[in-house]
Formats: structure tokens, sequence, C-alpha cells
């Protein structure tokens, strides 16, 4: 029999705990196959945030650090130093980096480190039942914003990507979104050339990727991917924000 | 090397380089930014890394980051600041990785003042963040002390796989006296960090997991039993005191760092009288010299606890001499430092009230 299609050898065995639709599988996916390919898995070093992800420790066959919520890329920074070789990555939630860790991503492209970040933007807390994030959209229900997120108040959402490529050290900034395959292979290509960007001592890469929370946004899985593609995204347009290479 | 005019702070920064330090991050406070200005010149000439962070925060879980990666890592910051840096000594702590942070300390609460205290004795030894854990606090009183205990420190470090604190006040860190760095040789046999995150190439394909999180409460609490047996090593093992004067003794000053060396001025003064004063100098303040209570408990009269706070160190010498004999304080606050006299007339008062 031949194989046509098996899990990344960067992924561990230990089963995924994500709900059903939820794209934070995919992106894992994305992320251990890009390492693989570019064949710096074994020295590869996750850092790992609080939120959904918490666990990802356990999937990335890598080693990893457990980081407090959203001091992933001080953590980040900690490693790289000690080991300027070493491929270090966080992947963090809109709540662990654009909240709570606000002033550590922002230093860490401010300092240009070479690191990765690949950040999962879905709009809302997901680990915690739902609550509202700073990339929530004007409008949007959550359990801390039953009525409605107002501009005036609870504010607008917040764009990682614009802000962080006015920067002058950060190497590449990109959003991309997996709602649609051809959209997926986009996102595959840009998470490998953030960590291109690492391996070639470019500086700080960053990967903001839409997702879905179809339990907190109360949809299917289906509908969910739909609302990325029509609400999501003329919210946070999809592209290259900064490419010292070129591309933007 | 030879004897050299330095500063506490300078002395402590120059210390971390001998003890083979060469990873550094911080953020400035007063007082004690010659820590970070010292390293930001010689690190980098050591082959290190001085690293200025944008908060306390971040710098402690640069720190975490370092640690976890297997580097002897350090950083230095003055009470609000440490303030700042509990999280991330909780995860340090609850994640088992070595890492020496100094606390030159300054008056509190709040914004407080920037003059020596000594008011975060609680924090230091009680825990100071969220969770069980405790962190190795040692308290020197001279700078050839600082130097030596930021070097023991490193080794301690690493034996128990715990934060460790060097505990100083602003005056320590702002004075200067000689110091004279030894060549550096661990105080202990030191283990190799092979549960370091250096990626799997480095370690044959083995994973290692740098976390404190624990999501069955089973497992967490044999995780934090077992850190608590390296405590029960530590209280067994680690306690370090000075006794000065102590033979003869009616009463037995208690006190650390500064405090202590006023303490030794008023003994001196009041032997002059014809009273018998002692010192009892707790070196480390967790885990607490209950031990040298129980050696010399049987001659004083009499303990008077001397600090610049409001009572903190005061909690462990009741517990340690557990009523069996009266105890005074004498507190300074705010930034102010006693004098020698204030604690002499502290213990003629004393001697008057115990002593028929």
């Amino acid at each position: 029999m031949k194989v046509v299609y098996q899990k990344s050898a960067g992924l561990t065995d230990v089963p995924l705990h994500y709900c059903p639709g939820c794209a934070h599988g995919i992106i894992h996916k994305l992320v251990a196959e890009s390492l693989v390919e570019l064949d710096v898995l074994s020295r590869a070093i996750l850092v790992a945030p609080v939120g959904c992800a918490v666990f990802a420790y356990d999937y990335f066959n890598c080693d990893a650090q457990e980081a407090a919520h959203g001091r992933a890329p001080a953590v980040a920074t900690g490693i790289k130093r000690v080991h300027p070789d070493a491929i270090v990555f966080t992947y963090q939630g809109d709540g662990d980096l654009a909240s709570i860790g606000m002033g550590e991503i922002v230093h860490a492209a401010m300092r240009g480190e070479n690191i990765t970040v690949v950040f999962v933007n879905n709009a809302i807390y997901g680990m915690t039942g739902g609550q509202m994030a700073p990339t929530t959209l004007v409008g949007q229900q959550t359990t801390t914003s039953p009525l409605g997120r107002s501009l005036l108040g609870q504010g607008s959402p917040l764009r990682v990507c614009e802000m962080l490529a006015t920067i002058a050290a950060t190497a590449y900034v990109t959003r991309v979104s997996v709602h649609t395959v051809p959209r997926l292979a986009a996102a595959k290509r840009a998470i490998k050339k953030a960590f291109q960007m690492q391996i070639q001592n470019k500086g700080f890469s960053l990967v903001e990727v839409l997702s879905t929370c179809p339990t907190n946004w109360g949809m299917s899985p289906v509908e969910a991917m739909r609302w990325v593609e029509q609400t999501m995204v003329p919210v946070y347009p999809l592209g290259v924000y900064k490419d010292i290479e070129g591309g933007a | 090397m030879a004897k050299k005019l330095m500063k506490g702070n300078e002395a402590i920064a120059a210390a971390a380089i001998n003890a083979g330090c060469r990873y550094y991050f911080g953020y400035p406070i007063t007082p004690q930014n010659e820590v970070l200005e010292y390293l930001s010149r010689e690190l980098p000439k050591a082959g290190g890394v001085c690293l200025q962070a944008e908060s306390e925060v971040a710098a402690i879980n640069m720190v975490y980051g370092a640690a976890g990666a297997g580097a002897r890592v350090l950083t230095s910051s003055s009470s609000p600041g440490i303030s700042l840096m509990q999280e991330g000594i909780s995860y340090i702590a609850g994640a088992e990785l070595p890492c020496v942070v100094v606390n030159i300390m300054r008056a509190g609460p709040g914004l407080g003042g920037v003059q020596p205290a000594q008011a975060d004795y609680f924090q230091a030894t009680k825990g100071g963040g969220h969770g069980d854990y405790r962190v190795l606090v040692l308290a020197p009183a001279n700078l050839q002390e600082a130097a030596d205990l930021t070097q023991l420190a490193f080794d301690l470090a690493d034996r128990y796989r715990n934060p460790v604190m060097v505990l100083a006040d602003g005056m320590i860190g702002q004075l200067m006296e000689p110091v004279e760095l030894s060549p550096y040789r661990p105080a202990v046999r030191l283990a190799p960090k092979d549960w370091a995150t250096t990626g799997t190439a480095a370690s044959a394909g083995r994973r290692r997991v740098i976390s404190s999180f624990y999501l069955y409460p089973d497992q967490l609490e044999q995780h934090v039993r077992a850190i608590y047996a390296k405590y029960a090593a530590m209280e067994r093992d680690e306690a370090r005191y000075e006794l000065h004067q102590c033979d003869d003794a009616d009463v037995v000053i208690v006190a650390y760092g500064t405090t202590s060396r006023i303490a030794r001025s008023a003994i001196e003064k009041c032997r002059r009288l014809g009273v018998r004063v002692g010192l009892l100098r707790p070196i480390t303040l967790y885990p607490f010299p209950f031990a040298a209570f129980e050696e010399l408990i049987a001659r004083p009269r009499a303990f008077l606890v001397v600090e610049m706070s409001m009572g903190q160190m005061l909690d462990d010498v009741k517990i340690a001499v557990a009523g069996r004999r009266p105890i005074s304080f004498y507190g300074r606050t705010g930034g102010i430092v006693p004098t020698p006299d204030e604690v002499v007339k502290q213990a003629l008062v004393l001697m008057e009230g115990t002593i028929p």
C-alpha cells in the first residue's frame, strides 16, 4: 500500500485538544511542515503561550518552553540570546500577544529579535470561554461585550501587523488566513518564509493567521470559515506589511 | 586578583562575571543602576549579553528563557521592580530553573523613596509571588561578602534549580569598599543541565520541555511536594549565620545587612559602658538560621531585633525564640538608617526592663 498522506514529523502523536472547526490544528500542521521542510526541527525551540494553544509544547515535536501569559517574546529573547543558532518561535493568540503581551511583542520587534512569531487571531478569548479580545470586531458579541463591542469605551480592533510594520527593525510581517485551500497554501508559504528569514539572520518575523472559534462564536465550523472571509478579512486585510527582501 | 575599591553594585556585577554568568537582563531603577551599567560595559567584553529590557516584567521572563536554555543568568532591580518580577520568579520556581535575582532594597510601599530599606523581607523570604514556593535568600553585610555571596548564589541556584536572591539594601549597593575576586571555583558539585532546551539535535533527539503547568491536581501536588523536598534540603544544609560576641552577651541583637553593621558599632559602645551585647547575624534569610538560636538561647536574657522596616524579620525571630526570652524591636523605615546611638539606647532600655 502506498502512503499518500501522513502527519508531519514535526508533530508528536499526542491527540490535539482543539474544538471541532478550530483552525489551530491546521496552523500547527503548517508550522510543523515548514520546520521539517526547512530541516530545522532538531534545532527548533517553541515558546508556548497561555490560551488555547497552551499545550502546544505537547504537540510540536521539538524542545519547548511554556511562557507566562503574554511573555512569550521575552522568553524567546532569552533563549535566542543564549542559543543564536536555534530556531526560536513563539505561538501566540490574540489575548496573549495583543492584550497582556503587547509590551513584549512591540519591544521584541523593536529590537529586531531574530525570532519568528506565529500570531493566531480569532478575535476572541477562547480558552477562558469567549470574552472580548483586543482584536474583537466592533459590534461583535462576546461574554464581556454582550451588547456588541462598542467603538468608544470598549475600543476597536488592534491591527498588529500594520503597527509592527512601522518598526524599523522588523524583517517580515504578514497577515494570512486559512479559510480556503488557496489561502492555506499561501499561509504555508508565509510561515516558511518567516522561518527562512530567521535562518538567514534577517531579524524579527511575524505571521498573523486569521483563525476561527466556532465554539465561542456560536457557529458551525463551515459558518465560522465563512465568517472569517466575509467579516474578519475586511477589517484585517490580508497581505505583506513588511518585507525587507522587497516583497511588500 | 588584587583588592580593588568598588561600589557595591559593581562588586556584585563583577562577581557575577567572575562566576561565569554571561547573560544579564534588567531595567533601570535607583539605587541599583550601576549593575546594569557595569554589565552593559563589561559583559560584551567577556563574550556575554547584557540586554536592557522594556520592563522588569520582560526582564525576568528573558531570565526564564535564558535559564531554561541552560545559561547562568542574572537580573537585578530594586523594590518596586522586584514586585513586578514576582510573577516571573514564581514561574521560574515552578519550572525549577536556576537564576540569580539581586534586590537592592529601597523604601516602600508604593513608589516609596530611593533611600535604603529592609522592608522587602516578607516578600523575599515568604514566597513573594503566587503559589507554594520559596526563594533562597542571601543577605550580605559588606561588599566582599556581597561579591562572595553573589558567586555562591549561582552555585546554589544550579544545585537546587531554584531562584536565589541576593538581598541587599541601597547602602550596600552604593557604598565603596575594597573587594577581592578570587579565581572562581564552584562551591558545590554541579550536575550537567540535561533538562535545558537546546534543540533536540543537542540531546540525542530527546525532547525537553520547560513548564510549570500541571492541569491535574494530583500531578501538581506531586510536583509541589518534590519542590518542597528541595526546600527541606536547603533548610537542613544551607542556613548560614554569624555570631559576634554572643558568648557572654546578656542581650543579643538580631540584624542582617546594613543594620548588622550599625549593631556592631552599637555593641562596641555598649561594651565600653559595661553592658554585654552580642550579635546574631543571619546570612541566609531563607532558610532562616533557627539552629543558631538553639545554640545560644541559654545565655542571653533578651533579644533585640533591629531592622530598617517596621518589623518583618521580627516574625522569624519570634518563631525561633518561641516565647523563651523577651524580644524587643527597633526599626526605622522610609529610608532612614538608624544610628548606633539609637541602638545603644534601645539595648540599655531593654537591659533595665528585663535585668534586675
